[in-house]
């Protein structure tokens, strides 16, 4: 599982997305290919914007998972800590844990929202 | 003029009282709060590690500064509560913060002073020409044996300080006491540290707070009176309090340093976050007195002048608001963030 976190840390430590500079996209997280454009599209990594607007959410065990549109449009699906979500919300990204494998293994840090105050 | 160019904090928003704690022990919270001169304590959300609030500190000295993230050219993280025994979180923060790939890098541990080290470290670095810019962070999810008079106090925070040339504060100069004095410390595999109760008091932390600050008074040519602000490490609210009246500060001197008060001991971030609530405050030409101490032991003392860059400097949100804004936990919950109970 190690060099699967790995190659995922550029994308989740920070916001980086795609983006296609052919249709003007953003995509997060990161996609291989741009659905709109197909093999026309040409996809770049680009750091998004720290803030967004919670569009939609669900409480899972306790946790509020919410579909969030960050400032340039893109959409994502992602953890809000709080104690409660509201739609509307304006959210900004925190560093967290994502969770670890067990005792002994690596811990998986990421990014996940929280509310503007 | 090499110094302080930005700093960032971070405040876990749970807290836990002195009263709930001392409930499940049966103890008397009168008499604790009035020991210790703490009323409340910060503790970390669940996903909260010392990792996570040094990268929080650490984005927003960045962002505060102006700078480019690749002109950072050394990450030191100093902490007691690193996540992992080997691997270190400095890199954990040099990634999130978009530093790049070349930068020095290490994690310091010296108890509750790693992070002034740190300082110094990175003082050096841009002194010599080898780095543009450094940054310190002080991070602890302190740690406290369920109980233990610890438990009162052990805190969570985070204070990150970027080291420069043309700085918001100038570091005139900076001193260290060191000797190997067994106040505080824990044992490899072991969970919680052990102290030696009252012997943390006159042979550590008084004796190396006291002496560094005097030879750095000394060797600057400085009483108490050229200093505008004091800020020591506190590891609760009567220590520093003490430390102050001994090198002749008065309170009004040490008020909005002492975030203790509010948030408990922080440990590595503890003296920076004072630092911190000074600076938020502080106007040009005004000096600042910083004495650290890590058990073990030792202090760091900094003698710090403001300079005309803080005028442009922004300072919102201040330590001080970031304290109010909290959410009370009881005992059980406590024990869930601290991952006591899963």
């Amino acid at each position: 599982m190690v060099p699967r976190f790995w190659r995922k840390i550029k994308y989740r430590y920070d916001v980086v997305g795609s983006y296609c500079e052919k249709c003007g996209s953003y995509y997060y997280p990161k996609r291989e290919l741009c659905p709109r454009c197909r093999r026309k599209g040409r996809l770049r990594d680009e750091k998004f914007p720290d803030e967004g607007t919670i569009l939609s959410y669900t409480v899972v065990n306790g946790r509020i998972i919410a579909m969030i549109e960050l400032n340039n449009g893109a959409r994502t699906l992602a953890e809000v800590c709080a104690e409660k979500a509201e739609i509307g919300m304006r959210v900004r990204k925190a560093f967290r844990r994502y969770g670890e494998d067990g005792d002994a293994g690596i811990i998986y840090y990421g990014t996940k929202f929280v509310p503007i105050c | 003029m090499i110094g302080i160019v930005s700093y960032g904090t971070y405040i876990p928003k749970f807290r836990i009282k002195v009263e709930e704690i001392a409930r499940i022990w049966g103890e008397d919270p009168v008499a604790i709060k009035s020991g210790l001169g703490v009323a409340e304590k910060s503790v970390p959300d669940i996903d909260e590690d010392t990792a996570t609030m040094a990268v929080e500190a650490g984005r927003e000295a960045l962002m505060r500064a102006k700078i480019p993230a690749e002109k950072i050219g050394a990450v030191f993280v100093g902490s007691e509560s690193h996540p992992y025994a080997v691997k270190p979180t400095a890199t954990i923060v040099g990634e999130a913060l978009g530093i790049g790939n070349y930068y020095y890098c290490a994690d310091l541990e010296f108890a509750c002073k790693a992070a002034t080290a740190g300082m110094q470290i990175c003082y050096a670095l841009v002194k010599s020409g080898m780095i543009e810019y450094g940054m310190s962070i002080g991070s602890d999810t302190a740690q406290s044996k369920p109980g233990d008079a610890l438990e009162y106090t052990a805190g969570a925070g985070a204070s990150a300080i970027i080291i420069g040339k043309d700085p918001i504060a100038e570091i005139e100069a900076t001193v260290s006491y060191t000797s190997d004095t067994p106040d505080f410390w824990r044992r490899e595999l072991q969970p919680y540290p052990s102290h030696g109760g009252r012997f943390t008091g006159a042979p550590a932390y008084f004796r190396h707070v006291t002496s560094a600050a005097k030879r750095l008074m000394e060797l600057l040519g400085y009483s108490e009176k050229d200093f505008d602000y004091a800020v020591f490490h506190q590891p609760n609210a009567k220590f520093p309090q003490r430390v102050a009246g001994m090198l002749g500060f008065k309170e009004e001197k040490i008020v909005d340093g002492m975030i203790v008060r509010a948030i408990g001991n922080t440990y590595s971030a503890a003296s920076l976050l004072g630092l911190c609530g000074i600076l938020d405050v502080a106007k040009p030409d005004q000096r600042i007195l910083l004495v650290s101490f890590g058990s073990g032991a030792g202090s760091d003392a900094f003698a710090i002048r403001v300079t005309d860059k803080i005028l442009d400097y922004p300072r919102n949100v201040r330590v001080w608001d970031k304290v109010k804004n909290c959410v009370y936990l009881d005992y059980a919950l406590y024990l869930k963030h601290r991952r006591m109970i899963k």
